[in-house]
């Protein structure tokens, strides 16, 4: 079976929980765990966070969240048009954060990692993000780790 | 995010209850620092039980809390934390800063 679908919002936080309660939805035919369930929503509410905080820092912008279903591997796109990020591999690293807000962890792209079977990051400076998310859903995940 | 703020002695408890992520993050800051200068309370002890859910904002805000009140020779208490939230906090170190229960 495949499916698929697109949404685009803007850069506004309440719109972390649309996106996340959306993908969270989209996989539900798949029958997932509680654990696929949680793990898929937190990622993608840590790729679409990014997007609306460090994508665009304080300014408006677009978010786009694609999902895609093909047998039992669902595919998610995050993808801002905002100001790109210029070392990658260092944004990746454990606690790094590219905010001056001293509020954030650094823990977004080491949790989206975790909880998922594959990230990749692509970005180009002053042109945007794109994550991209994949993970293969009733594979006998633990509930717990 | 409903929060609910109520002191004892030293200690402010925090229940928290709904969503906690990015969106609702800064409000429980300003609402928490207030309150810690209002009431002169240096420990903070944070109430899971009724959160469904929470990412990497979460973890940003109890590490802001912690250095708060490590700056005022407090401590963080985490309780009633569901497995999930519970996954995060000990990927992100905190379990070794905060005393859970």
């Amino acid at each position: 079976m495949t499916n698929n679908f697109k949404l685009e919002f803007p850069n506004l936080a309440c719109n972390e929980g649309f996106a996340r309660m959306a993908a969270t939805a989209f996989i539900l035919e798949l029958d997932p765990t509680c654990a696929e369930l949680s793990e898929i929503k937190t990622a993608v509410s840590e790729a679409v966070t990014n997007a609306i905080i460090h994508g665009y820092k304080n300014k408006s912008g677009t978010v786009i969240l694609e999902g895609n279903l093909s047998e039992n591997t669902v595919t998610f796109t995050i993808t801002d048009f905002g100001e790109g990020i210029e070392n990658i591999e260092m944004a990746r690293k454990p606690l790094y954060t590219g905010s001056c807000d001293s509020e954030r962890s650094g823990m977004g792209f080491t949790i989206m990692e975790a909880f998922t079977d594959s990230m990749t990051v692509t970005s180009k400076k002053g042109e945007g993000t794109t994550v991209t998310l994949t993970k293969v859903i009733g594979k006998g995940a633990p509930e717990n780790d | 995010m409903n929060i609910e703020l109520s002191g004892q002695q030293q200690l402010l408890t925090v229940r928290l209850e709904g969503e906690l992520d990015h969106a609702s993050t800064g409000r429980i800051k300003d609402e928490l620092e207030a309150e810690l200068m209002h009431t002169g309370a240096k420990n903070v002890a944070f109430d899971f039980s009724a959160v469904t859910f929470m990412d990497s904002s979460g973890i940003g805000m109890i590490l802001g809390r912690y250095k708060t009140v490590k700056s005022l020779g407090g401590r963080i208490i985490l309780v009633g934390m569901s497995r999930e939230i519970e996954r995060i906090v000990k990927m992100s170190g905190i379990d070794k800063l905060a005393e859970i229960y």
